[in-house]
């Protein structure tokens, strides 16, 4: 069906009229936006300005991708949940909050990972991809999938104060499609070299910048109207308020992108760190009480353990490949440090390395299990 | 002297400064003085044969040097340049 065909209920021209009457914008550019398929990979930071704009502003069919669960720590920039949402998955809480908004637009949603198996399928039902995850071997899958799929993937990117905006593999109206991810950067930074904002931290509201540029672009290519971001690369930076829109090109030695490839390998990361097990305080002062045979570990340094330890065995961080054969595997074993960081790095290398399913990481640290103790004991 | 602007994330290796004057009549000059001068920098811009990484970019004024002449693009007293790295965070 061409967009000339979409018609509006007298509900639809209501909504849309300050569009609609804008000159270069018109019925015209309402209708390609009621016409259009777009494709929000992530729901978080970038995806809950991104996908509240383009619902509001009337883009017909959304999908949203996101296996993830909405945790309180999100509410610091995720504008789109609240917290009567935490511990629902993303997509869900998304979905409804959206056509709350806007029930005049099609939602569809896929609570799963994108992945190199899923990515094209889904890709080619839409028009245009916005990409707004949080790892580079997403990054490069979405544009991968993007580029062997001929749809163009509106970008942005953002850590800590730092915002990128950018729309690739765009064909204009001569046929000429520009620049991809690839020929900006060919190959992502080794692991550990650059932190995502889970580890970094980002400031909450350059999502919100950011994510508004990024459905800014959506909509310009969609419509047509204004010169989409393509063959440019802006640049924001929260803390000097400098902003720069920088020259991208095609570049000669892009190799050609023909299929998908294993791109956590290609990165040398997961795309998706596997959760580990933890255990509160509440429940360890539980197992403790039944007598429940636990082996404690502590992976702090010894002058910490000198200060104040609960009994456990002192391994610290750096030693826990040397000495896992110390650690038992027929029982319940529970690993902590001082708040809880030390410890889940050292279960995830345990678990990685030699296999442990039996370690469980003790929330808040000995700090906050020193102090349970002090409350329950005055 | 040209100017470099650092990106944010690099700013730690920097002493927080957003801008760095360095002198040097092209781009690989500049990069040297700029490491020269904060050392720290120098694995996350360049590699063990010295070449800028492949996950940052350079670019003088609104040009990226690989559409010039590379490292070997030449400086203007008033150039600047931007190193823009990989970023790609986004949603958690």
């Amino acid at each position: 069906m061409s967009y000339k065909d979409i018609t509006f209920s007298k509900e639809e021209l209501a909504r849309y009229n300050r569009h609609i009457i804008i000159p270069d914008f018109g019925l015209e550019a309402q209708q390609k936006l009621k016409a259009a398929k777009v494709l929000v990979i992530g729901s978080g930071g970038l995806g809950s300005p991104l996908l509240l704009y383009l619902a509001a502003a009337g883009v017909g069919t959304l999908g949203i991708v996101d296996f993830d669960v909405v945790d309180d720590s999100n509410l610091q920039r995720q504008v789109l949940f609240g917290v009567d949402e935490v511990g629902k998955p993303k997509v869900e809480a998304a979905k409804q909050r959206l056509q709350s908004l806007n029930p005049h637009i099609q939602i569809n949603v896929y609570n799963t990972q994108l992945t190199s198996k899923n990515a094209l399928e889904l890709i080619k039902q839409y028009d245009v991809v916005a990409d707004g995850t949080d790892n580079f071997p997403t990054r490069y899958l979405v544009n991968d999938a993007s580029v062997i799929a001929g749809k163009p993937n509106v970008y942005a990117s953002i850590f800590q104060f730092e915002g990128q905006v950018s729309v690739f593999n765009y064909t204009d109206n001569n046929g000429n499609t520009g620049p991809n991810y690839r020929d900006l950067y060919p190959t992502p930074p080794p692991p550990g070299l650059v932190p995502n904002c889970a580890e970094g931290g980002v400031l909450g509201v350059l999502p919100g910048i950011i994510g508004s540029l990024q459905a800014n672009e959506v909509i310009k290519v969609i419509t047509g109207v204004g010169e989409p971001l393509s063959g440019r690369f802006f640049v924001f930076d929260a803390l000097t308020f400098e902003t720069r829109t920088l020259k991208i090109k095609k570049q000669e030695n892009t190799p050609l992108i023909e299929r998908l490839i294993d791109y956590e390998q290609f990165c040398g990361v997961k795309a998706v760190e596997r959760k580990i097990k933890e255990i509160s305080v509440e429940e360890f002062i539980g197992w403790q009480e039944s007598s429940e045979d636990v082996q404690v570990i502590d992976v702090r340094e010894p002058a910490e353990y000198a200060e104040a330890n609960i009994g456990g065995l002192l391994i610290p961080l750096a030693t826990v490949s040397d000495k896992a054969n110390e650690i038992e595997r027929n029982k319940k074993v529970v690993v902590h440090c001082k708040m809880g960081g030390r410890s889940a790095k050292a279960i995830r290398e345990l678990e990685e390395k030699f296999g442990f399913e039996n370690l469980y990481n003790l929330k808040g640290g000995i700090t906050a299990y020193l102090q349970q103790v002090q409350q329950t004991s005055t | 002297m040209a100017t470099v602007i650092i990106p944010t994330p690099l700013r730690k290796f920097t002493n927080q400064n957003s801008r760095v004057q360095v002198s040097g009549s092209s781009v690989q000059e500049a990069i040297g003085d700029l490491t020269l001068n904060f050392p720290d920098l120098k694995k996350n811009l360049l590699d063990e044969n010295g070449k800028l990484r492949s996950f940052v970019n350079v670019f003088v004024g609104e040009e990226d040097i690989r559409n010039l002449q590379n490292e070997q693009t030449q400086l203007q007293p008033d150039s600047t340049i931007s190193i823009i790295p990989a970023i790609a965070g986004g949603s958690h």
